[in-house]
């Protein structure tokens, strides 16, 4: 079992930094599902099986098909000229340097905080279901609203509305007729 | 099942972090902003089912569902709003959106 | 009649606050009406509240308490109004003057445009003299002291625009803020001894706390000395007093004549017991006083400009007046404030209508003749003139001046030398006042007045010219008769004089000062009546110029005092406080600007600061 964590492991975290350092957008989106799936992997050697069927449905596949559906919706994939220009050598440095910073005092602290169990069990959908809806029941609710509200927020931000420019704003040029009020218009 | 001592695992979830917040911080084009943001929230979630297999309770994974909603609720928001993005500034430059810039300011 | 005493300050201090909030809504006429008649009522009732004072001299003082002003630790002083003898023939004056002048000022002005202001500041003025003189404790009569000399101040510079005005009324407020300074810690160290700024008080303190000749006592009256000295124009703080003729004449007659110079007679007076505590400086009064009339008698004798001889006459009358103070006449010296008010007064308003109706013209030697031409206003010139020179028996003038030099000679405190200062003094000044009037009203006319004056004017120019003559009758010579109405009220307050036994008898002195009179005027007619080449060649003359220009006082002050605060201020143009200040400023805007670059609106640079602010909190929170 553990060989099976370190391979996935390493796995994952290869294919996250292949996915932040690739040029191309569909490319890396693949690379980050790669990962998404071997974190899924880890999942259900933990003795969380349905959080790794859930990983591999929800976020594999449908955010991340979203965010295929964005990138081709824009038309990006053959930006390579702007993508070189920005992503020079040098940007990398400080934010690595920082990062390495960050997780030396991660290290450091997790150091002997923690007794190691030896037995794990595996916690099934049905524990997760019960606990779900009776314990953390308001948070479902909660979860539900905030759904409710990207659904209505993605669709009226993903609209494109055509501007109206009333004629009265028509540079230098008098309306002929009638005066139009608040309420013809 | 697995064995490993939880500091390891707990680590990996922090390398997995980092890369996301690196990866934050070094691209400009908006959608792989938007990726890196997307491995962060994957890694924190991560950090929530090692810890609730340690504790042998559900809690941990009702934890991660609800960060899985709320990085879909996230994502088809923030997708929604580049494209307006790209409505208005024809470009992915996250650079492009500064008028929060105290223009005078930087005239001097 | 306690009760209304309050309203002698009141009604100016009132008509002040009506004219200040509303003047400028106002009619013409509703001001005058305002101005003069709140001036009036405060004569009418003083006029009342004297009536127990001439009945006899046993009447007793009135006392009003009004507000409690300050009470706090001990300190005590309130808005409190005492009106005794001394208080009461000030106000008098003050108040009838006053009211002659403000109906005076009615037609003087009429053509300014400022005509409500200069009532507002003139009722301000009468306010803050009433209640210097009927203050009953020393910080009111101080506050009194202030606003009597903000008011100079405003009054000299009433033609603002003209620059040299306010140069003027600047040098007048300033000089005598020096003074004002020494009268101040003068209170403080009054306060500290006695513990109380209440006059009645100190003055039964301070015989009994204080030695004659104390160190206390001397500085006390050293301290007040200086305060009067600059107010009442007294060397070495007299050089302000001809430069404030730059404002109109009704304000030199009312501030610079009557009221406002005699200010500092009236603290000497009140405070007499000090200055008895401390002989030393009493002989400096008189000294001051001889040395001043002397000095500025013969100032006036060299000016040209009409109002410049009166304004040096005035300091070398207050002279007189400081040195009765100061050989112990106590009551001489009131007298001539009062004859002095008269006269005086009546000539700056006449000199103020010569110059008025011959478009402002002040140089003497451009006028003549006037004496057909403004019949009216030449009688009561020389009425003034006149009671100026105390040409004997008729004027008022001649009883104070006269009874002056007679006490100079025969007190106890006086001496001989003092006596032939004042008649050297007396000589000169009927000499200069003939000098001025041949000069103006005599002779061949070079400017034609425009036109008569009208009633308002002519009206208190009559009632002083009357007043200059009858206004001495209230006091007569021992040897004459038998009439001493004014010192008998006098000396309810004031202590009566020591006269040591003499040998010489007192019409002796009369006879002196009589003849010394008549002998200038005499002098001045043969040297001005007709025009003669003595004005022109004493004109060349050094003597001349030196006396012109006040004895050089004004020269001295320059280049000792002015000259080099000048300097200094010339070195600090940029004022280095400043700059250190500027400079601090400066590095802020610096950081500003530089901090500024961090606000740039990119999403990854707040990103980035979010990161090293995780980080560095994170190591700390780690290591601490």
């Amino acid at each position: 079992m553990n060989t099976i964590f370190f391979i996935a492991a390493f796995v994952a975290f290869i294919s996250s930094v292949m996915a932040i350092s690739n040029r191309n957008a569909i490319h890396a989106l693949l690379y980050l599902i790669l990962s998404l799936l071997s974190i899924s992997v880890i999942f259900y050697i933990s003795g969380a099986p349905f959080i790794a069927a859930l990983e591999v449905i929800v976020y594999a596949g449908a955010i991340m098909v979203l965010f295929i559906f964005v990138v081709m919706m824009l038309n990006i994939g053959n930006a390579k000229e702007l993508e070189k220009k920005w992503l020079h050598r040098s940007m990398w440095i400080i934010p690595v340097l920082l990062a390495m910073v960050l997780m030396a005092v991660f290290i450091y602290a997790l150091n002997g905080s923690v007794q190691s169990r030896t037995d794990t069990e595996v916690i099934g959908p049905k524990q997760v279901g019960v606990s779900l809806f009776t314990t953390y029941l308001i948070g479902v609710e909660i979860a539900a609203i905030l759904l409710l509200a990207g659904i209505v927020g993605a669709y009226h931000l993903g609209r494109q509305k055509k501007k109206v420019i009333h004629r009265f704003m028509n540079q230098g040029k008098k309306p002929a007729g009638k005066i139009l009020t608040n309420a013809d218009v | 099942m697995v064995t490993v001592s939880m500091e390891i695992q707990l680590a990996l979830a922090g390398l997995l972090f980092l890369t996301g917040l690196v990866g934050l911080l070094v691209r400009r084009n908006i959608i792989f902003m938007l990726m890196s943001i997307e491995i962060m929230l994957n890694s924190a979630g991560l950090a929530f089912v090692i810890a609730g297999s340690h504790w042998m309770q559900a809690d941990g994974q009702v934890m991660f569902i609800f960060i899985l909603t709320v990085s879909a609720a996230e994502v088809s928001v923030g997708l929604a709003l580049i494209l307006q993005m790209f409505h208005h500034y024809r470009t992915l430059d996250a650079d492009a959106l500064n008028r929060l810039l105290d223009k005078k300011k930087m005239e001097n | 009649m306690n009760d209304l005493i309050f309203l002698i300050p009141a009604f100016p201090l009132t008509g002040f606050l009506v004219m200040a909030l509303a003047g400028r809504y106002m009619s013409r006429s509703l001001v005058s009406w305002i101005a003069v008649g709140s001036v009036t009522l405060s004569a009418v009732i003083t006029i009342m509240a004297g009536i127990p004072f001439l009945r006899g001299p046993n009447s007793t003082a009135i006392t009003s308490l009004i507000y409690t002003w300050i009470d706090t630790g001990g300190f005590k002083a309130d808005i409190a109004l005492h009106m005794d003898a001394l208080s009461f023939v000030f106000c008098f004056v003050i108040t009838f003057v006053g009211a002659l002048i403000h109906l005076y000022s009615v037609e003087f002005m009429k053509d300014d445009e400022g005509f409500a202001r200069f009532f507002t500041y003139m009722n301000l003025f009468v306010a803050s003299m009433l209640i210097l003189v009927l203050a009953d404790n020393l910080l009111l009569l101080y506050l009194g002291w202030e606003g009597v000399g903000l008011c100079s101040y405003l009054l000299i510079g009433f033609w603002y625009r003209d620059p040299g005005n306010g140069y003027a009324a600047r040098k007048a407020f300033i000089v005598t803020r020096i003074g004002d300074t020494f009268m101040i810690i003068g209170l403080f160290l009054l306060y500290i001894s006695f513990n109380t700024l209440h006059i009645d008080q100190i003055l039964r303190m301070a015989p009994a706390d204080w030695e004659p000749g104390s160190v206390k006592a001397v500085a006390a009256a050293i301290l007040l000395l200086g305060g009067a000295l600059g107010k009442s124009a007294q060397l070495p703080m007299q050089t302000w007093l001809p430069d404030a003729m730059a404002g109109p004449s009704p304000v030199s007659a009312l501030i610079h004549a009557a009221t406002m110079v005699t200010a500092g007679v009236y603290l000497i007076a009140r405070m007499h017991t000090i200055f008895t505590l401390a002989p030393v400086v009493q002989t400096a009064v008189a000294m001051i006083g001889a040395a001043t009339l002397l000095i500025a008698g013969f100032s006036a004798f060299a000016q040209h400009d009409l109002k410049r001889v009166l304004a040096y006459s005035t300091i070398s009358q207050i002279g007189y007046m400081f040195l009765a103070l100061g050989v112990g006449a106590w009551s001489a010296a009131i007298f001539h404030f009062m004859t002095h008010a008269f006269f005086k007064a009546l000539l700056f308003l006449a000199a103020g209508s010569v110059i008025l109706l011959l478009h402002e013209e002040h140089d003497m030697h451009k006028m003549g003749g006037l004496k057909n031409r403004l019949p009216v206003i030449f009688i009561t010139f020389l009425v003034g003139g006149a009671s100026l020179s105390a040409l004997p028996l008729v004027t008022a003038g001649f009883y104070s001046k006269d009874q002056i030099l007679w006490l100079t000679w025969a007190s106890d405190t006086g001496s001989k030398w003092l006596w032939i200062a004042g008649i050297i003094g007396a000589f000169v000044t009927s000499l200069y006042t003939f000098r001025m009037i041949f000069l103006t009203f005599f002779g061949k006319v070079k400017t034609e007045p425009s036109h008569r004056p009208g009633l308002l004017m002519t009206v208190p120019l009559i009632t002083l010219a009357v007043l200059s003559v009858v206004g001495g009758f209230v006091e007569f010579p021992g040897n004459m008769m038998p009439v001493q109405i004014f010192s008998g009220i006098i000396t309810t307050v004031l202590p009566a004089i020591q006269i040591h036994s003499h040998d010489i008898p007192e019409w002796v002195f009369q006879v002196i000062s009589g003849l010394m009179t008549i002998m200038g005027i005499l002098l001045a007619w043969r040297l001005f009546y007709k025009p003669s080449p003595f004005e022109t060649v004493f004109h060349k003359s050094r003597l001349n110029n030196f006396f012109y220009s006040g004895w050089g006082f004004d020269g001295i002050y320059d280049a000792l005092f002015v000259n080099p605060f000048v300097w200094l201020s010339e070195i600090n143009k940029n004022d280095f406080i400043d700059r250190f200040y500027n400079l601090l400023a400066g590095i802020t805007r610096l950081f500003n600007s530089l901090l500024s670059y961090t606000q740039n609106g990119r999403l990854r640079w707040y990103a980035m600061g979010l990161t090293a602010g995780m980080v560095i909190i994170l190591v700390l929170m780690m290591t601490l």
